[in-house]
């Protein structure tokens, strides 16, 4: 028994372990399953410390890309090399991609019924306003609002207005909002 | 066959700007392949985004689904390693360089400044779900009340999803 308050000691998973451990954490999230794999890997199998997490989670969300896939790339680089890196974002997608591709047949079979139609387009609703609350939640974690949520106009004029493609916006607006934020830490 | 390489080489240019995660990229991806190929219509594509929220798993599963009713099996698979193949790679050679350029000020200028470009790509593509999906009031009336709840409660997505399910097959919405 430890002792409360000592650190408890890392655990280094194998490849089955990589594997079987990401599979969990694919497959027990809906709409999301970064919250998941932080409680699997820093609270259940203990690979790593919470700031550890907190660090490769920085890079994984400063770059583009489905962020926990990039996590799982990320750990099992860390844990067992190029082919721990290989393994782990396969035990994140596999199960998932199974259980999608079966609702993909069931939809090309059954989807033109109306049923169907109706109660897809129910969650489809819900959906939206799953959309619309994580937008608000993030544009509210944005600290200097003022300075920078008029970019957020910026790009639902482009992108659901004017329907201009994607990476010109984000080429130019990081530009924009990019420079701003450099300028703003220089002068601090 | 070529079709299969279309869609590798659309979504490969995507994942290179999907800033905030596959769900960012709804409204990109809806331009690429509804309004630009035709390879899907309007409400296929809003059912594909309902099915991908409906099943477990991380959101870039949308992916796998369109590339699925695009182009099948084949589809799906490339879709879905176009998504995340370029960036893996990339992850993979930075992972030992992070730690000397995180914090930097560049770095943080990039960090800070894309945040706000990722709410609005989110925000779009629920607007673009709303306009596609063809809502009426009563459904205008769940989209507020999911909003509401996902904001102010812990009640986990599921419950209201199910809910948004039963609600259609009753026809209410």
């Amino acid at each position: 028994m430890l002792t409360a308050g000592a650190p408890d000691p890392l655990v280094k998973p194998d490849l089955k372990a990589l594997f079987l451990g990401f599979s969990s954490v694919g497959l027990s999230g809906f709409g999301g399953v970064l919250p998941f794999a932080r409680r699997m890997l820093v609270e259940e199998r203990r690979w790593m410390t919470a700031e550890e997490f907190n660090a490769q989670l920085g890079l994984c969300q400063f770059l583009p890309g489905p962020n926990v896939v990039n996590l799982a790339v990320l750990v099992g680089k860390r844990q067992c090399g190029l082919a721990g890196a290989v393994v782990a974002p396969l035990g994140l997608l596999g199960g998932p991609m199974l259980i999608v591709l079966i609702l993909g047949w069931l939809y090309d079979l059954y989807g033109n019924l109306p049923l169907a139609q109706s109660m897809l387009r129910g969650i489809a609703a819900v959906g939206c306003g799953l959309l619309f609350a994580m937008a608000w939640r993030m544009g509210m974690a944005i600290k200097d609002k003022w300075a920078f949520l008029p970019f957020t106009v910026l790009v639902v004029t482009a992108i659901a207005w004017l329907r201009w493609p994607m990476p010109l916006v984000m080429l130019a607006g990081l530009l924009l909002s990019g420079g701003l934020a450099y300028w703003r830490l220089g002068r601090r | 066959m070529s079709l299969v390489v279309d869609l590798f080489l659309e979504f490969t240019l995507l994942a290179f700007v999907a800033f905030g995660g596959a769900t960012a990229l709804l409204p990109e991806m809806h331009r690429v392949v509804v309004d630009n190929h035709h390879w899907l219509d309007d409400t296929t594509f809003t059912h594909l985004y309902a099915i991908a929220q409906a099943a477990p798993g991380p959101n870039v599963l949308v992916v796998t689904l369109i590339g699925w009713k695009v182009a099948g099996l084949a589809g799906a698979l490339a879709a879905t390693l176009a998504m995340c193949l370029p960036m893996s790679v990339v992850i993979y050679l930075l992972y030992d360089r992070w730690e000397s350029f995180a914090g930097k000020r560049w770095q943080r200028a990039i960090q800070i400044g894309v945040a706000p470009l990722a709410v609005g790509l989110v925000f779009s593509g629920a607007a673009l779900i709303v306009q596609s999906a063809g809502l009426g009031w009563a459904a205008w009336v769940l989209v507020a009340f999911t909003v509401l709840i996902n904001l102010r409660t812990n009640l986990h997505p599921l419950w209201l999803i199910a809910l948004g399910a039963a609600l259609g097959l009753l026809e209410l919405v």
